[in-house]
């Protein structure tokens, strides 16, 4: 039997893993994906602490997530491929402009 | 030695066993069958050469594949270009592990406890045969990117953008079925089509869900013609237009995977079909245990109704194709679920 | 016991195949390995009796989200070397601070997992327990999800349709 505390300290390590990639990596998409990793994690911790305490509610909210997340990448991977078009970089660093 | 207790799972190991292998054989029969059921089509004899009838041709096809040169492009991405199709046969088999086909049975009273024949009855079937299907997207999409061609690619590409715009009215048209039958394991939607209606007091109907929901068989069955990427939905791999579509750098044993596959997927459709909406293994004159006989019968008629479509009906082309997926096949499954919802409320009201 | 060894294998694959897909230079690798995480996430739910969560997660991430992410990979031809030369200036690079960064992320990673096991309430096992059936029933869900969050639910549905007029309109062409 997985005692809830393994679930929740794997959740712990996907979300820093997430932030890690959101912070180091250099290439919008894999930022994108970084973000994924991330509301993957949660969704575990929701569904883990769900699970524990008896309640259906932690698997609802994971629908909510996933499809937040389905919204939120569809949008940035719109803006992602606009955002190629003006400059031909995937660096976030090339966009600068606005920086004073 | 006593084995009693050893039975059971080497009951079901040989189960799952021929259930492989009988996946395998069947995509060879289907080689022959396509192109014998072509040959008669077309008032000619299919393959008749190799064997009896052409019996043994899928063997002389499957040994010339596999004594050619593996090849590989130059600039194709190394693991990606394998991955491919292993993707594509490994999902092809894997969507047919929720689908059950007969009923119990203890072996003629060697078990004590009856087994289902089936890989696995999840409570959730229905949906990991959908989840499994929508992965298959994987394996042609990447053997389109790796092969580094730009026919693959396009091929590729109008793959994978047809099979994910058909799930759409595949998942919307098997959600009706779920709603008649209120479960979402195949074995139970199965079990509720047992037994007969009596039609004016004279002519026994099998309870199946066809008679039910006859626009959600036919969206499904279009659909399911479309995931498969088969005519007259196969623009991608059509061979007057792209060469061979993503697998056009594809040679021997990687190459065999993706027909494989694309037979394998056609059976795991037809089965799902006959579960959804022909009674399973539900039939008039045999005993429950050997309802898989049935099974194979409708199977087999579906299959056969596939290759008979493909060889009468022109090809669409790549707009049609999408165009109707969208713009009528979705908004069709959407009406077909919006009046089943409203009957299913009013009849149980 | 099987469901030790499952645990420890399907977080191995989590953990695994996300640390690969933040330190991948080529973007593709990385969208397939992160379909490789997700697979194992699924196992994950599985095991925590929540099946149709496991089903909906390969579907609408490994199955759709993924897919989107596949489509503008190829289309942007995103670039493999991910720019090397532009890593070697990025101030999480420098030496000094790569070192003290990750022995900090360490040392918290440590010390949250001290502290989540020290607490007794949550060291009781979580799966296999009597209420299995119904937790994971998708009757159950439906009825909590339509009676409960309508609202929610009504709210994505709009929030998804904002989304793809969204995405359509950014990533148009601009027509002169």
């Amino acid at each position: 039997m997985i005692p809830l505390s393994y679930y929740l300290i794997l959740s712990a390590t996907l979300f820093a893993i997430g932030t890690a990639g959101v912070f180091m990596r250099r290439n919008l998409i894999t930022i994108l994906l970084s973000i994924e990793i991330m509301l993957n994690a949660v969704n575990l911790s929701f569904v883990a602490f769900g699970r524990a305490a008896g309640d259906l509610d932690g698997q609802i909210i994971t629908f909510f997530v996933m499809t937040v997340a389905a919204a939120e990448a569809a949008v940035g991977l719109a803006l992602v491929i606009a955002l190629f078009r003006h400059k031909e970089s995937l660096n976030p660093d090339a966009f600068t402009s606005l920086k004073w | 030695m006593d084995f009693t207790p050893y039975l059971r799972p080497a009951a079901i190991g040989v189960m799952i066993f021929i259930t492989f292998n009988a996946l395998i054989i069947a995509s060879a029969i289907l080689v022959l069958a396509e192109r014998k059921i072509m040959g008669f089509i077309q008032q000619r004899y299919g393959p008749y050469l190799v064997g009896p009838w052409g019996l043994m041709q899928p063997f002389a096809d499957i040994l010339k594949l596999l004594f050619k040169e593996e090849l590989r492009p130059k600039g194709a991405d190394k693991w990606l270009f394998t991955l491919a199709p292993v993707l594509a046969i490994v999902t092809a088999f894997v969507a047919f592990a929720t689908v059950p086909f007969g009923a119990q049975t203890d072996l003629f009273g060697l078990l004590d406890e009856p087994i289902k024949l089936g890989i696995s009855d999840v409570n959730v079937g229905v949906l990991v045969v959908f989840a499994v299907t929508s992965m298959g997207v994987y394996g042609i999409v990447l053997a389109g990117w790796s092969s580094n061609s730009k026919y693959a690619l396009f091929g590729g590409l109008r793959a994978s953008a047809q099979m994910i715009s058909y799930e759409l009215a595949y998942a919307t048209s098997l959600a009706a079925v779920i709603m008649l039958a209120g479960s979402l394991s195949l074995r139970e939607v199965v079990d509720r089509q047992q037994g007969y209606w009596d039609l004016f007091g004279v002519l026994p109907v099998p309870k199946w869900y066809v008679f039910l929901q006859p626009f959600g068989f036919l969206i499904y069955v279009i659909a399911g013609v479309a995931e498969t990427n088969r005519a007259p939905f196969d623009f991608p791999e059509a061979e007057q237009e792209l060469v061979a579509g993503f697998n056009t750098e594809y040679s021997s044993v990687r190459f065999a995977m993706f027909p494989q596959a694309e037979y394998i997927n056609m059976v795991t459709m037809s089965a799902v079909a006959t579960d959804l909406f022909l009674g399973g293994w539900h039939g008039p004159f045999l005993p429950p245990e050997y309802g898989w006989i049935w099974f194979l019968v409708k199977v087999g008629l579906i299959l056969f109704a596939y290759i008979w479509v493909r060889w009468t009906v022109p090809r669409y082309r790549y707009d049609q194709l999408m165009t109707f997926g969208w713009k009528w096949l979705f908004p069709a499954a959407v009406l077909n679920l919006i009046v089943t919802a409203a009957l299913v409320l009013y009849f149980n009201a | 016991m099987p469901e030790t060894f499952a645990f420890y294998m399907f977080a191995a694959i989590a953990v695994g195949a996300s640390v690969l897909v933040i330190g991948q230079r080529n973007p593709m690798y990385s969208v397939l390995l992160l379909i490789a995480s997700f697979g194992a996430l699924s196992g994950l739910y599985i095991q925590l009796d929540a099946p149709f969560v496991a089903v909906a997660q390969i579907i609408i991430y490994a199955g759709a989200i993924m897919v989107l992410f596949l489509f503008v990979v190829m289309l942007l031809n995103a670039p493999r070397e991910d720019a090397a030369e532009w890593d070697r200036t990025h101030p999480l690079r420098l030496p000094g601070v790569t070192r003290w960064g990750t022995l900090l992320a360490g040392l918290l990673i440590v010390q949250l997992a001290m502290a989540l096991g020290k607490m007794s309430e949550l060291g009781a096992p979580v799966a296999g327990r009597s209420d299995a059936a119904t937790i994971g029933s998708v009757t159950e869900l439906g009825r909590s999800l339509f009676t409960r969050h309508t609202f929610a639910f009504e709210a994505t549905s709009i929030l998804i349709l904002v989304a793809m007029i969204g995405a359509t309109v950014l990533a148009r062409r601009e027509d002169q």
